[in-house]
């Protein structure tokens, strides 16, 4: 997003490491006669960074790379699908896959020590550039997601990768069923059966089946053709298995 | 020695299988080998062993020369023995000789081999080579925290910045000689000092070296890679850390060093683990060969490396 010129941009920091989060807070100080700002928040990983999102209006993320329970990569991933998504800055003291990729992908970084002038040039072009895209992360992350996220109501909610059960294709959107309830993304069913390949199994042209939900196996006659369907153990819930994957019906016997 | 001893008696267990008439007879005759055997290379190795000073001064190949007709004379006098006491299975004496020769030429040469490519300049270059290399994440990372520290307690970022000093001193170092295990705990207590700056109540260590005799001599930088393995793999990656420990003690006549932390499971960075450990174990051999070891599992949610080395308190 884009800012008015004159006004304050709304800063959130988010580092696991005390002394980085204050050492940004110093910096960010010295930047303010020259760049309007107020530091809004801190958070100490990705899962905070992202409740901080939720909650308050921020322009400008600065996102640590390597953070406990949720990473820097994913959490700015969880946030570019938002409608609005603030300009996200990442910071690493020494990545070098992430920062090849952020170069491949022109994604702006910050080293750690960071400099004054550096970080003034990367506050000054969060005003004149669009923000980071989608796609741009998803190409630079190395690793899959461990959550979901669904966006309600300008506020992301995860859902994490262990507690869904399937995932099934309808028009241009993918329901994500949990034992409890379902949520709609907007994701493509093909992009998310090469993140996940390891969590997921396709039983259908349309549905990726978790393979710790699978309870077994069962004849079924369905159009008047018999097949088989896979049971999900948590809810009972039986989902044909096309024929151009009935293979995946042997693997699990 | 111990190789000598495994080389020698893998070779007449394959001469056995060779002279064996037939898959059957292979433990009768590996028996009639193990009976001349086995004592000579007991007394063989006994001999040569004193009279080791005395054999550096002929050079090698005189020295090659009066062991081979020393060990055809002690195959002789066995021989002669054996005919007296009369054992089950006599072998004549141009074979015994055939196969005494056959043994020390190859043995030999093995170890001449092995001293070849073991030698001091060769070994001395592959540890210069192999000296652990700190993560590149950790130097960025502390030197931030002292940028931080800067304004608001410039006293602990001195205090940080010598660490930091003291710890590089030692990585730059020459570190081909071994050095005192008390050296090398008081490093890993800098390097875990910086640590503990960036990961503050995150990061808890727990030391028991009580038992630890502070001149025994270890290789620089032996503990230091794998507790900075323990922080970046087991700490780190957890919101709430952990815990890790080190116990370093005396077990008989060896040096017991053992390091646990967490293992969180999901380890996204394994190759620079591999590399620290096969790092330290390869320097491990330059200095002990096989009488040092290290061994390194994952077992109820938690890492455990283990080293095992010969205490010493004079270099080798």
């Amino acid at each position: 997003m884009t800012l008015a010129g004159s006004e304050a941009a709304r800063i959130l920091i988010a580092d696991d490491e005390a002394p980085a989060r204050a050492r940004l807070r110093d910096l960010l100080d010295d930047c303010r006669d020259r760049f309007p700002l107020v530091i809004v928040d801190e958070a100490r990983n990705g899962r905070d960074a992202l409740e901080v999102v939720n909650r308050e209006k921020i322009d400008i993320v600065l996102l640590d790379i390597r953070m406990p329970e949720i990473d820097g990569m994913e959490a700015a991933r969880h946030i570019a699908g938002m409608a609005e998504p603030p300009a996200i800055i990442f910071t690493t003291a020494f990545d070098s896959y992430a920062l090849k990729a952020f170069e491949v992908n022109a994604i702006d970084y910050l080293l750690k020590p960071v400099r004054l002038e550096r970080l003034l040039g990367a506050l000054g072009k969060t005003r004149v550039g669009p923000p980071v895209t989608r796609a741009a992360l998803d190409a630079a992350a190395n690793q899959p997601r461990r959550h979901l996220s669904v966006h309600e109501r300008g506020k992301i909610i995860l859902v994490p990768l262990a507690d869904i059960l399937y995932l099934r294709a309808e028009l241009k959107y993918v329901t994500v069923r949990t034992a409890e309830r379902e949520f709609l993304v907007e994701e493509s069913l093909t992009h998310l059966e090469e993140e996940f390949a390891d969590t997921f199994v396709r039983v259908h042209r349309s549905c990726l089946v978790a393979r710790p939900a699978i309870g077994g196996f069962e004849r079924s006659a369905e159009d008047g053709e018999s097949g088989w369907a896979v049971v999900i153990k948590a809810t009972g819930e039986k989902l044909p298995v096309s024929r151009r994957q009935h293979h995946v019906v042997k693997q699990f016997r | 020695m111990l190789r000598s001893m495994i080389a020698v008696n893998t070779l007449l267990a394959a001469a056995a299988v060779i002279r064996a008439p037939s898959l059957d007879d292979v433990a009768s005759e590996m028996l009639a080998f193990a009976a001349y055997g086995e004592p000579m290379l007991i007394v063989s190795l006994a001999l040569l062993c004193l009279a080791r000073r005395w054999l550096v001064t002929l050079g090698y190949a005189g020295a090659y020369l009066v062991v081979a007709v020393f060990e055809l004379a002690l195959a002789y006098s066995f021989h002669l023995l054996a005919a007296n006491v009369s054992l089950a299975q006599q072998m004549p004496f141009t074979q015994l000789a055939a196969i005494t020769v056959f043994v020390v030429g190859i043995s030999l040469a093995y170890l001449d081999f092995r001293a070849r490519a073991l030698s001091p300049a060769v070994a001395e270059a592959r540890i210069q080579a192999l000296q652990a290399r700190i993560r590149p994440h950790f130097l960025y990372n502390s030197i931030n925290a002292v940028l931080a520290l800067m304004r608001s307690d410039p006293r602990r970022a001195e205090r940080a910045l010598e660490d930091l000093a003291d710890l590089f001193r030692v990585l730059m170092a020459d570190n081909r000689t071994l050095a005192p295990i008390a050296n090398e705990v008081e490093l890993v207590r800098q390097y875990l000092a910086l640590e503990e700056l960036r990961l503050g109540d995150r990061l808890r260590v727990v030391w028991r070296i009580d038992g630890m005799p502070p001149d025994a001599l270890v290789p620089p930088l032996v503990l230091q890679p794998l507790v900075e393995n323990a922080v970046y793999h087991g700490i780190e990656p957890s919101q709430s850390g952990g815990a890790i420990e080190i116990d370093v003690g005396l077990a008989g006549k060896q040096i017991v060093m053992e390091l646990r932390n967490p293992f969180p499971g999901e380890s996204r960075h394994s190759a620079g683990n591999k590399m620290a450990i096969t790092n330290i174990r390869e320097r491990l051999q330059l200095h002990f060969d096989a009488e040092a070891s290290m061994r390194s599992e994952v077992k109820d949610g938690s890492y455990r490396v283990t080293i095992r080395i010969p205490y010493l308190t004079t270099a080798p």
